[in-house]
C-alpha cells in the first residue's frame, strides 16, 4: 500500500541526494518526493510516498535514520492526516469548449490561472483522487501539458513533530558558510 | 590561535588519538603533507591508495581504534573506493582524508578533480566536502565520532586545497560535533527483554549465532556467561571467529556456506536462534525459505535497519550488544540442554572421518595441513592471522582455532581479494608486539603485492604464507561443481614468488612437502625481518562441506568418505 513518510532533514547541501541514493541503493521505489523549507530555516521537510508493505516500511524508516543528516522520520500512513497534491493542467479550449471546461473547473473547485486564445490553464489542489478525477473529465478536450507537485502531507490536530525530543535538538544545526543550500 | 587548514588537520588527528596514518601524497593534498613535519603522527607511505584503506581497516580491526588513510584528489581518491566499501560492509571504523581541487575549481573538470563525496556516498557511513578551513575542526571531530560510534563504519573527509592553505582561528573546544539527527545509542524496551527471556526459558534446542558485533561491542565475557549460564551452544560467523573461544565445549564452530556440517544441521534443527551482532548474510543462511523453520528468532543488534532485513525475527533488541546482555544476563535462568548437546555431538562423528587431517599421507601437501600446522606452532603466541578471500580463507576458518577476539582479520562482507597483505601491515603497525601472519592465495597476493615495499620501508616483521595452488581456487571450485569443470580463466601462470620476495629484500622459501611445513614456519618465526613462504599445495583441492548458493543450509556437498578418496587416488 502507499506509505506516506514525513522526513525532517538538516538543510544542508547534498542531503536530497543522500535520501534519493538510499532509496535507489536499497531498491525501495519512490512514488513521489517533495521537499521544501519549514518554519525553521535550518530544517527542510520531505514528504515521500512509497508503495510498500508494513515490514519494508519499517526498514525504510530505520534506513532513513541511518543517514546522519536525517532528524526525524514519521510514517503517517495510518495517522489522521491531510495529504495534498497541486496540479496545473493546460487544456486546449477552443471557443465552443471554453464554457464546458470552465464549468468543470468550478465543479472541482479548481482555479483558472491563465487564459490564452487556444488554451486554459487550471490550478487544482487536493487529494490525488480529486486531481485524477478532474484530469479524467478534461482529457476529452485535450490536455496539452500537465505538472503535479507530488503529495505534501501533515498530521491533523495539535500533534506536531516539534513535540518530539529529537526535533528539539535542531537549533544546534551548523551553518555552513559559503555553500549553497541546495538540500 | 590562528592555524592553516593543513595544521588543523594534523592537530585534530592528534587530539583524536591518531598515532599512524597510511597515505600517498599528490597535488591536491600537498599542503597537508607540507604541514606534517610539525606533527608527531607517523606517516606510512603505501604503494597504492587501495593499500592505504586496507591498512587503515586492518589497523582498526586489530586495535579497535579508528584507522586513517590519506590520498590526493582524483585517481588517489578513486583508488580508495574498494577499501572503503570493504570497511563499510564489515563495519570497520576508518577515516579517509582526501585532497580536493580548489573550491573555485569544483565542477570545472579541473586536473585530478573527481566528485569523491558523490562516488563514496553509498559506501560510507557519512562523508564531507570541506571548502573552508574554519569548518575543518568540527567536521573532523564529527568524522571520528561517527566512524567509531554506533555501528562503526568508514567516513570520508574531502578537503579542498584552499581549505588546507587558508588560515583561521583554531578552537578545539568550540568545534564540537553538531549531529542533531545522529542516534547511535538506542536501547530496547523493557517488554522486549521480557519477551526474549520467555523465549530463552521455553527453548529446548537453543543456539547462539555469534557475529562480529560481539567483538566490536567488546561483549565476549557477556556472551560466554550467557552461553554457560543457559547451557546454549554457540555457532559463529566468519567475522565472529574469536568472539567465543574455539576450545570451549559449547563452541560448535563456523556456520554457513563452508561451515561445519553439524553446525548447519544444528541451525536447521534448533527451536531458538539467538542472533548476537550478526546480520543473517546470505552466506550464512542459504535459502531463506527453508532457513531454520522450526526456530523462534531473537535478534540483538545495534543497527535497526538490520532487523527483519533477511530473516523475520520474533523479538528484536536494538542496542549495543554488551549493554543489552548486561541487562539480560541477571534474569537468565540456568537451563539443562544435555539432550540437545548430545544430539549435536552425534552429528560431529560423521564429519570427523571425512577430515582431510585424518586421511592417510599420500605425499600431497594440502592447505589444511599447512594451516593446521601453523596454528599448532603459533597457538600459544599472541598471533593475528590476516586472510585474503577464497579457498585459503575458508580453510583458515576451519583449521585455525581462534581463542581470542581480533586474532583473525578478514574481508567477510565484500570479499575483497588483495585485502590481506595491506590489512596485515595495518595490524602490525597497530600491534607491533603481536605475531602477524598473512595467509593469502596466489591470486589475491598478486593484487596488492606492491605493498611488500611498504613492509620493507617500515621494517615490519610480517610473515606471509602464500597458499599457492596455481588457480583462482574458489572460482575453480565453483567451475568444478556448477560449470562442468570448465576451468575458464582460472589457471594462473605465477611469477617465482621466492625470487620476487628476495627482490624486495624479504627472506623467502618454498615448501612442497608436509614434513617441511613446521621447520619452515619455525625458521620464519625466528627470522627478525619479514618472511614469505610459498606453500605449493595440491592444485585441485576443494573446500568441504559446501552449501551451494541459494541451497538449503542442510543440503551440503560433502567430502567423499575416505574409502572413496583412496580408491580414486589409485
Amino acid at each position: 500500500m502507499l506509505n506516506i513518510f514525513v522526513v525532517y532533514v538538516e538543510n544542508k547541501p547534498g542531503v536530497l541526494t543522500r535520501v534519493a541514493s538510499l532509496f535507489r541503493r536499497r531498491a525501495f521505489n519512490i512514488d513521489s518526493l517533495t521537499v521544501g523549507r519549514t518554519e525553521k530555516p535550518e530544517v527542510s521537510r520531505m514528504t515521500i510516498t512509497v508503495d510498500t508493505n508494513p515490514d519494508q516500511a519499517k526498514r525504510i524508516e530505520a534506513n532513513l535514520y541511518n543517514l546522519v543528516n536525517v532528524l526525524l522520520v514519521e510514517n503517517i500512513t495510518h495517522e489522521p492526516a491531510i495529504a495534498r497534491d497541486l496540479a496545473m493542467i493546460k487544456v486546449a479550449a477552443t471557443h465552443e469548449a471554453r464554457s464546458h471546461v470552465l464549468e468543470l473547473a468550478s465543479v472541482f473547485r479548481a482555479r483558472v490561472v491563465d487564459v490564452a486564445p487556444e488554451s486554459l490553464t487550471i490550478e487544482i489542489t487536493g487529494g490525488e483522487d480529486k486531481i485524477d478525477g478532474l484530469l479524467e473529465v478534461l482529457r476529452p478536450y485535450g490536455v496539452v501539458e500537465m505538472v503535479r507537485t507530488g503529495i505534501v502531507a501533515m498530521r491533523r490536530g495539535t500533534t506536531s513533530a516539534s513535540a518530539n525530543p529529537a526535533q528539539t535538538k535542531t537549533p544546534e544545526v551548523a551553518a555552513d558558510e559559503g555553500v549553497s543550500y541546495s538540500v | 590561535m590562528t592555524k592553516t587548514g593543513a595544521q588543523i588537520l594534523w592537530e585534530c588527528l592528534e587530539r583524536e588519538g591518531v598515532k599512524h596514518v597510511f597515505g600517498y601524497p599528490g597535488g591536491a593534498i600537498l599542503p597537508a603533507y607540507d604541514a606534517l613535519k610539525h606533527s608527531d603522527i607517523h606517516h606510512i607511505l603505501v604503494r597504492h591508495e587501495q593499500g592505504a584503506t586496507h591498512m587503515a581497516d586492518g589497523y582498526a580491526r586489530a586495535s579497535g581504534e579508528v584507522g586513517v588513510a590519506v590520498a590526493t584528489s582524483g585517481p588517489g581518491a578513486t583508488n580508495m573506493v574498494t577499501g572503503i566499501a570493504t570497511a563499510m560492509l564489515d563495519s570497520s571504523p576508518i577515516v579517509c582524508i582526501t585532497g580536493q581541487v580548489g573550491s573555485k575549481l569544483i565542477g570545472s573538470d579541473a586536473f585530478q578533480e573527481t566528485d569523491i563525496t558523490g562516488i563514496t556516498l553509498p559506501i560510507t557511513k557519512h562523508n564531507y566536502l570541506v571548502t573552508h578551513a574554519d569548518q575543518l575542526a568540527r567536521v573532523l571531530r564529527e568524522a571520528f565520532y561517527v566512524a567509531r560510534s554506533g555501528r562503526p563504519g568508514p567516513v570520508l573527509v574531502d578537503i579542498t586545497k584552499d581549505a588546507q592553505q587558508s588560515s583561521c582561528e583554531f578552537d578545539w573546544e568550540a568545534a564540537r560535533p553538531q549531529l542533531p539527527g545522529y542516534r547511535p545509542d538506542l536501547s530496547p524496551e523493557e517488554s522486549e527483554y521480557a519477551q526474549a527471556l520467555e523465549l530463552i526459558h521455553k527453548s529446548k534446542r537453543p543456539l547462539i549465532l555469534a557475529g562480529h558485533g560481539i567483538i566490536v561491542s567488546g561483549a565476549m565475557a557477556e556472551v560466554l556467561t550467557l552461553a554457560e549460564k543457559a547451557g546454549i551452544p554457540v555457532a559463529l560467523t566468519l567475522l565472529g571467529l574469536g568472539a567465543f573461544p574455539a576450545s570451549h565445549p559449547l563452541n560448535l564452530g563456523m556456520m554457513g556456506m563452508h561451515g561445519e556440517a553439524w553446525v548447519n544441521h544444528a541451525i536447521q534443527e534448533a527451536d531458538l536462534l539467538l542472533a548476537l551482532g550478526m546480520r543473517f548474510d546470505d552466506r550464512v543462511t542459504g535459502n531463506l525459505k527453508t532457513y531454520a523453520q522450526d526456530a523462534k528468532k531473537i535478534h540483538i543488534e545495534i543497527d535497526p535497519a538490520e532487523i527483519n532485513k533477511n530473516v523475520k525475527v520474533d523479538v528484536a533488541l536494538v542496542g549495543d550488544l554488551r549493554e543489552v546482555l548486561k541487562e539480560l544476563l541477571p534474569r537468565v535462568e540456568s537451563v539443562d540442554h544435555t539432550e540437545w548437546l548430545d544430539s549435536i555431538d552425534k552429528l560431529k562423528g560423521d564429519s570427523a572421518v571425512r577430515d582431510v587431517q585424518k586421511l592417510p599421507d599420500n605425499g600431497h601437501l594440502y592447505a589444511a595441513h599447512v594451516i593446521n600446522d601453523l596454528w599448532r606452532e603459533t597457538r600459544n603466541s599472541n598471533t593475528v592471522v590476516v586472510t585474503d578471500v577464497g579457498q585459503h580463507q575458508m580453510w583458515e576458518a576451519q583449521y585455525f582455532k581462534h581463542e581470542k577476539p581480533r586474532s583473525l582479520i578478514t574481508s567477510g562482507g565484500l570479499g575483497t581479494m588483495g585485502f590481506a597483505l595491506p590489512a596485515a601491515i595495518g595490524a602490525k603497525v597497530a600491534r607491533p608486539d603481536s605475531e602477524v601472519w598473512v595467509i593469502v592465495g596466489d591470486g589475491g597476493f598478486q593484487m596488492t603485492m606492491s605493498e611488500l615495499a611498504t613492509i620493507q620501508q617500515e621494517k615490519l616483521k610480517i610473515n606471509i604464507a602464500i597458499i599457492n595452488n596455481g588457480f583462482l581456487g574458489m572460482v575453480r571450485q565453483w567451475q568444478e561443481f556448477f560449470y562442468e569443470r570448465n576451468y575458464e580463466a582460472t589457471p594462473l601462470l605465477n611469477p617465482n614468488f621466492v625470487k620476487l620476495a628476495e627482490a624486495y629484500g624479504i627472506r623467502s622459501m618454498a615448501v612442497t612437502e608436509r614434513s617441511q611445513v613446521l621447520p619452515t614456519v619455525r625458521a620464519a618465526r625466528d627470522h627478525d625481518g619479514a618472511v614469505l613462504i610459498d606453500f605449493k599445495v595440491e592444485q585441485e583441492d576443494t573446500v568441504y562441506p559446501m552449501v551451494a548458493a541459494g541451497a538449503s543450509l542442510n543440503d551440503m556437498i560433502r567430502r567423499p568418505s575416505p574409502i572413496v578418496e583412496t580408491a580414486a587416488d589409485e
